[in-house]
Parts: structure tokens; sequence; C-alpha cells
């Protein structure tokens, strides 16, 4: 993949999750802070199936942004054939495992198994 | 602690009617021999006038000839001399003592190049980048036809460039810029700022192959736009904003 088509998607990943984000957070001003955090609240949240797409959503585009943030950082303080092929593989394996990880526990709450 | 007054028989202009006396630090270091870079001071007698380079050829003629410093034009035109200055990279020609507004000079080779000696340092990365992203004009008809004798520009299409045509090569930018600090195989922002310069160029044909080059994981998208290449450049060009522009062209606004 072309390094542009990555860094229009790391831009276009950042902004999304800052209009969620906000979104989010809002969300959380509904109600008294302390009490958005309490378990019932948490729970209900994940039932309600637009939150739980909202959540995510956010979770793939931040995970994407951040992962791809990772593979820059690393990039510019090691060169190296084989070490940036490393980086490059486990940024994205890093970013499928939260992605599934982070799916598995919505998608669990969601349906009431949790 | 040398002094220049005290043992230069063949006694200069600037000696005789000196009107300061400032201590010059070189940085003294041979890759060859020593382990760790050394500072040699010496007292020089310098004028308004007097730039930094004068005063490293002062004591280069008067104490040590064995300084590695280069230099050619001596009026900031070839990009030789090229140091750090009191901290900053600076051309060493283009810079007055006076303007330093310090009694201590401490001259440094330029950070992010490998050091031959002193203050001398390799240009092979550099020139090897500039070369890399086609610093010339990419066209099919290369010759101009008879009827049309030149390939004419308006002054608007020649604003967009021309700042950038000024570089002399000098590198005092890609010792500023600190991802050339961490990122050996970075293209740094001389290069970058030329490739704006060929791209914007309404003569030129030649953006895609060269847009196709900077498109790295190394190219152009490491830039983090700290701005200290364009802060540090003698010769007003920016750098920072080149990069910016040419990012706009990938990212499809231009
Ligand atoms: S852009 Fe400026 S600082 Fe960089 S090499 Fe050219 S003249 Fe020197
Ligand atoms: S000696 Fe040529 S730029 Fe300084």
């Amino acid at each position: 993949m072309k390094e542009s088509h990555i860094m229009k998607i790391h831009y276009g990943t950042a902004l999304a999750a800052v209009g969620l984000v906000a979104v989010h957070i809002l969300m959380r001003l509904t109600q008294g802070f302390a009490q958005s955090l309490e378990y019932e609240s948490v729970i209900a949240n994940y039932r309600f199936l637009p939150y739980a797409g909202l959540l995510e959503i956010i979770l793939i585009l931040l995970s994407i942004h951040g992962f791809n943030g990772l593979r820059v950082i690393l990039l510019e303080l090691k060169q190296g054939r084989r070490y940036e092929k490393a980086v490059s593989y486990g940024c994205v394996a890093g970013m499928i495992g939260l992605i599934g990880y982070g799916t598995r526990t919505i998608v669990m709450t969601n349906m009431g198994m949790i | 602690m040398a002094h220049v007054s005290d043992l230069a028989e063949e006694k200069t202009t600037s000696v005789l009617s000196s009107s300061k006396i400032v201590t010059l630090r070189i940085a003294r270091y041979n890759p060859n021999v020593d382990s760790t870079t050394k500072f040699a001071e010496y007292k020089v007698p310098v004028e308004k006038w007097t730039t930094v380079l004068d005063v490293i050829l002062d004591v280069k003629k008067h104490f040590d000839h064995s300084i590695a410093v280069r230099y050619s034009c001596r009026q900031a035109t070839c990009g030789s001399c090229g140091m750090i200055i009191n901290g900053r990279p600076r051309l060493a020609c283009f810079t007055k003592v006076s303007e330093l507004d310090s009694d201590v000079i401490t001259v440094q080779p330029m950070h992010n190049f490998p050091i031959i000696r002193d203050l001398a340092v390799k240009f092979e990365r550099l020139f090897e980048s500039h070369q890399k992203i086609k610093p010339y004009i990419i066209r099919e008809d290369t010759e101009p036809a008879l009827d049309t004798r030149d390939i004419l520009q308006t002054p608007e299409e020649l604003e967009e460039f021309i700042q950038f045509s000024n570089c002399i090569k000098c590198g005092l930018c890609n010792s500023a810029c600190p991802t050339m600090a961490t990122d050996s195989s970075f293209v740094g922002p001389q290069a970058l700022a030329q490739a704006y310069r060929y791209v914007a160029d309404s003569r030129d044909n030649g953006k895609n192959s060269r847009l196709k080059i900077i498109d790295d994981s190394h190219g152009i998208w490491r830039c983090h736009f700290a701005g200290s290449c364009s802060q540090v450049c003698p010769k007003g060009v920016d750098p920072a904003m080149g990069i910016q522009l040419l990012r706009g062209y990938m990212l499809g606004f231009s």
C-alpha cells in the first residue's frame, strides 16, 4: 500500500474519531459523570444497539490510527529492512488483535452474555 | 590558551585595528584517531565586519594549519561553510561575529552529517537524496521549437517556485531537522523542497514520477512540521512550506 494512502486513512480516522469521541463524551454528560461510570449505566449503554455501534466504530478508528502512529514512531526510531517489515506486520497484527478483542467485548455485552 | 595578536608575526589589518577580542572554541575530532570531540580555544581579535569564517581562517593561518574546514566563495553562494555556530546551524561566511552577541564563539560540525574531520562533513546523503528527486525540468520537448523560442511563464507561475530556486545545497536545513536525526533513510527537507520546486514549475511534466519517489515510508510523510529547516535557511527558502504544499498535491488539494 502506498504511504500516501496509509496517511490519508491516518488523517481520516483521526478526524472521524474526534467527531465520534465528542459525541461519546457529550452522551456521558447527559448524566452526572460519576453516575455514567456506574456498572448498570455502562452495561445499559452496551446493550443499547446504536451506542454499541458507536463504540465499535470508535474502537476501529482509534485502533487503525493508533497502530499506524506506533508504526511511524517505530520506523523513525530504527531502520533496516527486516526491522521495518517486522514493525509493519506487527502493527497490523496488533491492530487486528485489539479490534477483535474489543469487538468481542462489545458483542458479548450487547447480547447479554456478560 | 593561544592569542593571535601575541603570536602572529605576519600582522593582518584586523590585528592592527582590532576593536574586540573573542574566544573561538573549535570542535576537534578525527574519527580515525579520536574517541571523543575536544574543543580547542583561541583568543582572536575581531572587527565589526569580521565573519566567523574569517576568525576560523585567522586561527588556521596563525595557530593550527590542521583545522579542517570547508569553504569556497565566502559570500553565501557555494553552500560549503555550513556549521553549528553557538548552537545553531549557520553559514560561517554569512555570520558576523558582531551579530552573535557573545564573546565566546563555539563552532561544531553540522548535525546529522557524518564527520570527515573537525568542521568538515560528508555530503553524500544530501547529494544522493537531491539527485533522487530528479532536480531538473522533465518534458518531452527538451529543445524549444524554432517558432516558440522559449517556454514562457507568467509572473504568477514563476512566483509559485522561485524562492525554492535560491537553494545553495548548504545542508543547514537537514542539519536542523529532527527527523533527520533519528531516521537515517529520511529524504530530508532540502530534497523535498527541491521536489516542490520542480513539481510547481509550470514547464515541468515530471510531477507524477517525482511524487512517486517521495511517497515512501521514509519520504515526505515523515516530516513533523517542526519548521526548524525554514528557521535556519540562509537563503530565505521555506522548505517546511514546500513540504506542506507538496503534501497538498499528494492529498489531492491542488
Ligand atoms: S533549503 Fe536553505 S538551508 Fe536547505 S540546503 Fe537549501 S539553502 Fe541550505
Ligand atoms: S564559503 Fe561559500 S557559502 Fe560560505
